[in-house]
């Protein structure tokens, strides 16, 4: 009944802007290999690049790492964005529509989350941010 | 430095982007698109995406800012061929890219412009607005 | 201490099975509807075989155990055929039970002098029972929710039918709720539609969804600023005056979509949109 498991975890840097293309065509190959629909497929891919930028943007860019998870029947895709970047100082605040102290639109962070099924933030000012987003195949 | 063609159509520019863009690329284009406009004296700018799997916030933006440059410089923008998980991405992301034309293909946003051209300057308010 | 009554119990393996059948003769007279009398021997029998088979003093405690595989697996295709067969969860429970009854009783009798021997080996006994039953209940529940998140699957196709009502004009009637998830449906069909057809207006009909509240009008918001993104208009018809009414009272801004009452309204603005006219033919003269 259930397919076989596969067992991707892998590490990609993002240290330039040509690394965003590379790790959003990575995350789109795998998404199409456990099945996940296209549109899902593109909600993910548009957040990934999103958190990616914003990595590169504001935290002197970092590590994304892929991963397929399991939970009961669910299978899905949980990526990790880490950078040793400044930090946020108030995350709730990068957390809201329009919210930006940098050149972008401050659609990413809030967006991001609206494109996945779970999305949890971690941020120590002068340490570095870990984002974490996790797409289900069906939703 | 790799640069996005744009061709002259009449009185209209056509760009069809074939490639996922880097952030570079996109930038490039904006400043291509508004010489161009200004040399030629364009009305109207036709962007083709149909072959874009993604457009983020930062590519949204970027279109955005082509449009609202434009306009002031008396010419339209069209978006055509968006695929149908790129808009349904685009509204969950929050950018609902107001302010922009959008047209199903070529054909159809050539035929947008056109009817714009002659309806003039006073029927700016189609439902395509905001 | 365990050896001995897995062994003790394997040696009393007939009278065990006998014991169980009976049981299961004065039990389940109604499921006697449903197997004749041949048919239960042999699967019980087969089922008392693999269990003296699989079993041995270390699994007793660990129901995961490998060795216990044919085992469950042998139980999860008995409970998957017997619920085909028309069992209920219960019956199929009160089968397996009445195994331990079988057990107990036989243990009962073999090690009747010693009661602190008797008192572990029946708990053993009852768990490892216990434990097949839980299994049993397992697939039967894994059973129903496959069919039921098949058939949730195909609700979501076949209530969302695009239907092209003009050259260039779709119309889509939702029937029933729309939340987040079938709104993401009706997003995808409607925008494929749009594509396949290259039409230019679509009609989202309302008049089979039961109530529009906030979040059913942010779900039509999207829809149509999705259309509008792929170059197509949408229209929203089929606004019920009970919806009018709750859009109007809870304060819910629909000012930016195109709404008609009715899908013919709909239609006409679709054919005015298009420049399009529907008039009726004078007949000519039939006999001239």
């Amino acid at each position: 009944m259930t397919p076989p498991l596969m067992m991707i975890k892998e590490n990609m840097a993002i240290q330039q802007e040509r690394d965003l293309i590379f790790c959003r065509n990575r995350v789109k190959e795998v998404a199409g290999k456990i099945g996940m629909g296209l549109v899902n497929q593109t909600k993910l891919i548009t957040a990934t690049s999103e958190l990616a930028r914003n990595m590169l943007i504001y935290g002197g860019g970092g590590i994304m790492r892929l991963e397929i998870i399991t939970r009961g029947k669910l299978e899905g895709i949980q990526l990790t964005f880490e950078d040793k970047g400044p930090g946020i100082a108030d995350v709730d605040k990068a957390m809201q529509d329009g919210f930006t102290t940098g050149r972008t639109l401050g659609m990413g962070l809030p967006g991001a989350k609206r494109l996945v099924n779970e999305f949890s933030i971690q941020s120590t000012p002068g340490k570095g941010t870990t984002v974490k987003i996790l797409k289900w195949k069906n939703g | 430095m790799e640069r996005i063609p744009i061709l002259k159509m009449g009185k209209f520019l056509l760009v069809t982007i074939q490639v996922d863009l880097y952030d570079r690329l996109a930038l490039n284009l904006e400043e291509d698109l508004i010489q161009m406009v200004f040399k030629t004296g364009a009305k109207g700018v036709l962007i083709d995406i149909s072959a874009l799997s993604i457009v983020d916030s930062f590519m949204g933006k970027i279109i955005g800012n082509i449009a609202g440059m434009s306009s002031i410089m008396d010419a339209e923008t069209v978006v055509v061929g968006m695929q149908p998980a790129v808009a349904i991405t685009l509204i969950e992301l929050g950018l609902p890219l107001s302010g922009v034309h959008t047209a199903l293909n070529v054909e159809k946003g050539m035929a947008l412009l056109e009817s714009r051209m002659i309806t003039g300057q006073e029927d700016d308010t189609t439902a395509d607005d905001d | 201490m365990e050896r001995d009554i897995i062994d003790l119990l394997r040696s009393k393996k007939d009278q065990v099975l006998t014991l169980w059948l009976q049981a299961q003769d004065s039990d389940t007279e109604a499921s006697s509807n449903f197997n004749t009398h041949d048919e239960l021997q042999a699967q019980s029998s087969e089922f008392v075989d693999l269990l003296f088979g699989s079993i041995t003093e270390h699994n007793i405690q660990d129901f995961t155990s490998w060795e216990l595989e044919a085992l469950t697996d042998y139980v999860s295709s008995l409970t998957i055929s017997r619920a085909r067969q028309g069992f209920s969860p219960r019956e199929t429970a009160t089968y397996i039970f009445t195994l331990k009854d079988a057990l107990l009783k036989v243990l009962s009798e073999q090690i009747e002098s010693d009661p602190v021997k008797l008192y572990h080996a029946s708990i053993q006994i009852s768990k490892f029972i216990d434990n097949i039953g839980i299994l049993s209940f397992e697939t039967f529940i894994t059973g129903r929710e496959d069919i039921i998140s098949q058939q949730s699957d195909e609700m979501a196709e076949l209530s969302t039918p695009v239907i092209r009502v003009w050259n260039g004009i779709l119309a889509m009637p939702i029937i029933g709720t729309l939340d987040s998830a079938r709104t993401q449906v009706v997003m995808e069909n409607l925008l494929q539609g749009i594509v396949d057809t290259g039409s230019s207006i679509a009609i989202l009909d309302i008049s089979g969804v039961p109530a529009v509240d906030s979040l059913v009008a942010q779900h039509l918001i999207k829809t149509v600023n999705a259309t509008r993104l792929m170059g197509a208009e949408c229209i929203i018809s089929g606004i019920r005056p009970e919806i009018a009414q709750t859009v109007v009272h809870l304060g819910i801004d629909l000012s930016q979509m195109i709404t008609k009452a009715t899908l013919e309204s709909a239609l006409k603005y679709a054919f005015n949109t298009l420049q399009l006219e529907v008039r009726r033919v004078q007949k000519e003269k039939v006999n001239g």
